[in-house]
């Protein structure tokens, strides 16, 4: 396998005095989905944040498909291209079309020809099931089909590792199995995957570890069968008797 | 007995009787101090009515308006070089033709607008002459039109209409000053500078300022959001030290204390000074509108775009100018129009604009007498072009409204 995709060493967040994140230290392979789940406030969106740098990190080491992350910005750059973001309020442009939202950074980032940019878009559409979409602007759709545009659009710069800062909570009940069913399928093709979600059923389905956070520090690293069947520490076992209750 | 079984009642809204009688009570004499106050409000305006239009009809002198239509619109532009101010709207009403049949959609709304416009006005009792003049205004449109839907589909024509109308600019000038082929104007003609030449100031003035203030007011609203404190200093000291001060005093300034700092050789003449003032004093305010529509911008725009890889830069450019830009267009028109109507006060620094051309009628000592005649018409030149401006930024507003959220 080689060199992890993702290596986070010790690091280390502040928000003025408040500690955000106290030492996280992980990998994530080639290939690998790691969910990470924990309380609101624990400090989730901000760690996945920090792997393409929509955080700066304070103190530690973070390493991205062999590219440590640092104040140059070409490096930052370079790694955001390489790096697919999926948002929980989807921040699709709403002055662009879907199909320009999707082509948009491939034309201009990878300098892409405009016809080349729309084919591949046009395929990704189809992926994630809006084909009959693509002329409509993001206010004309439903939160599941803007959600889907958000995943084609990270898709479009074909990335190395897409990350889900909770894709489906800002969803009605009834539209989260289409957007589950599209990061499934991306899952099941090798992507490199890093998902913050409360989903369960998805995370038994798709996950190949679980990360538990807690107050700013990974309290429990393991595979699905053992997150959910033999969690070792208190705070895990109580998180998991709350979430599946609902 | 069996259709009602089978068919389906269907609840429709109740209709709302409006008609006008109705509305009237409802509206205007719904009580007894509304009734008053129709009744009153009525009268009053009856009357003024009545007043206005018997001195419209019997008193006023409106023969000072024909008899002084060219001094009104081009001041002291030579007779015989007047086919340059033709040429120039042709080209204007050329290029529009030619985007309207490009695009379709606004453009050629406007273009057809104008093209309805002189037509109407070469209705009006001109000699035949002149109607042709006018009327080869909107022949040129129409040329135009033909020109873009013809090539609509080539590459080579989008360049061609951007290059053509930067292109426009230049060529204005050369036609209506002189320049390169063209004799100038003033000079060979005796006739003194440009200062002296009616609407056709005011016009230029304005679009000159309002191509030139809305660039740099972006840049100066992106200035003082800019992440480098210089530059942030530089933009906020700016926008206040202009909105602190009024534009007649940066007018006085303009004119009367440049020519003691500046040798007479790099002073640029009284219209450019003018207009850079005009240029320099709706830049501020620009700013100002740009930067409310910059505030509204969620933060997840940004980070969107920073996410699929976009640079700052192209960040600004693709992403948050166009959302801001759309979000305050009717500040922005408002802007325009109030520059439009600020062009005014040239005529206190010794420019000779429409407003300014009335001393010159009035001198005369045959139009006596006649102040409010010429008021009254220049009011309505500039109601005409300014209400057309609002107009036309509600299409624009209407037009974008489409998949905003
Ligand atoms: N930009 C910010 N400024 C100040 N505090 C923040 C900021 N972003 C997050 N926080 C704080 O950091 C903590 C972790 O936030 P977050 O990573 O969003 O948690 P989670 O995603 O796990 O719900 C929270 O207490 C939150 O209030
Ligand atoms: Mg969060």
């Amino acid at each position: 396998m080689g060199e992890p995709m993702i290596i986070a060493e010790d690091v280390h967040k502040w928000f003025g005095d408040f500690h955000a994140l106290r030492g996280i230290n992980m990998t994530v392979e080639h290939g690998e989905v790691v969910v990470i789940c924990g309380p609101s406030g624990s400090g989730k969106s901000t760690f996945i944040r920090t792997i393409n740098r929509l955080e700066e990190h304070q103190r530690g080491r973070i390493v991205v498909d062999g590219i440590e992350l640092s104040h140059d910005l070409k490096n930052i750059e370079a790694i955001r291209r390489e790096i697919g973001m999926v948002f929980q309020q989807f921040n699709l442009f709403p002055h662009l079309s879907v199909l320009q939202n999707v082509t948009l950074a491939p034309i201009w980032v990878r300098k892409w020809k405009k016809s080349k940019a729309e084919k591949i878009a046009r395929a990704l559409l189809e992926r994630v099931g809006i084909p009959e979409q693509a002329d409509k602007f993001p206010g004309q759709l439903s939160g599941g089909q803007q959600q889907r545009v958000a995943i084609a659009r990270a898709l479009a710069m074909q990335p190395k590792i897409m990350l889900f800062d909770e894709p489906t909570s800002a969803l009605d009940p009834e539209m989260i199995k289409e957007v589950l069913d599209v990061i499934v399928e991306l899952a099941e093709s090798g992507m490199t995957m890093v998902v913050v979600t409360h989903e369960m059923g998805f995370a038994r389905q798709a996950a190949d570890r679980m990360i538990f956070f807690d107050e700013g520090q990974i309290v429990e690293i393991g595979t699905p069968e053992h997150f959910f069947t033999d969690p070792q520490h208190d705070r895990t076992k109580l998180f998991l008797s709350q979430i599946l209750q609902k | 007995m069996s259709r009602s079984a089978t068919t389906i009642e269907i609840d429709r809204p109740p209709v709302i009787r409006s008609g006008p009688l109705r509305w009237l009570k409802e509206n205007l004499f719904s009580t007894w101090y509304n009734t008053l106050l129709t009744v009153g409000s009525l009268a009053i305006a009856l009357l003024l009515a009545v007043l206005f239009g018997h001195w419209a009809l019997t008193e006023a002198h409106w023969a000072v308006i024909p008899a002084n239509l060219k001094l009104l619109f081009v001041g002291t532009y030579p007779l015989d070089q007047l086919w340059r101010i033709w040429a120039t709207l042709y080209m204007v009403a050329l290029f529009l033709g030619f985007s309207g049949g490009l695009h379709r959609g606004l453009i050629l709304q406007i273009a057809l607008m104008v093209a309805a416009a002189t037509v109407l006005l070469a209705l009006l009792p001109f000699a035949w002459a002149t109607r042709l003049w006018i009327l080869a205004t909107a022949l040129s449109t129409l040329v135009g039109f033909g020109l873009g839907r013809l090539t609509r589909q080539s590459r080579t024509s989008r360049w061609l209409e951007i290059s053509l109308w930067l292109l426009s600019f230049p060529l204005t000038l050369v036609l209506l000053k002189g320049g390169l082929f063209l004799p100038v104007v003033g000079e060979a003609h005796n006739v003194g500078g440009w200062n002296k030449w009616g609407f056709m100031l005011n016009l230029l003035g304005a679009v000159v300022g309002i191509t030139l203030s809305l660039p740099i007011g972006i840049l100066l609203a992106l200035g003082r959001r800019s992440s480098l404190p210089a530059v942030r200093l530089v933009s906020t000291l700016y926008i206040e030290l202009i909105r602190g001060v009024p534009l007649i005093t940066l007018l006085f300034m303009a004119s009367n204390m440049l020519p003691l700092l500046v040798p007479t050789t790099f002073r640029p003449d009284i219209v450019i000074r003018a207009m850079m003032t005009i240029t320099a004093f709706s830049a501020a305010y620009m700013a100002e509108n740009v930067r409310g529509g910059l505030q509204a911008i969620p933060q997840g725009q940004f980070e969107a775009a920073y996410a699929v890889g976009l640079g700052r830069m192209l960040t600004t450019l693709l992403i948050v100018l166009p959302q801001a830009l759309r979000a305050v267009i009717p500040a922005i028109v408002g802007q325009l129009i109030s520059l439009f109507k600020d062009t005014t006060l040239f005529g206190f620094i010794a420019i000779l604009e429409l407003l300014g051309m009335v001393d010159s009628v009035l001198g005369n000592l045959q139009w006596r007498g006649t102040i409010f005649e010429l008021y009254i018409f220049i009011g309505f030149i500039f109601w005409i072009f300014c209400y057309s401006l609002s107009y036309i930024s509600r299409r624009i507003e209407k037009n974008l409204g489409v998949g905003e959220r």
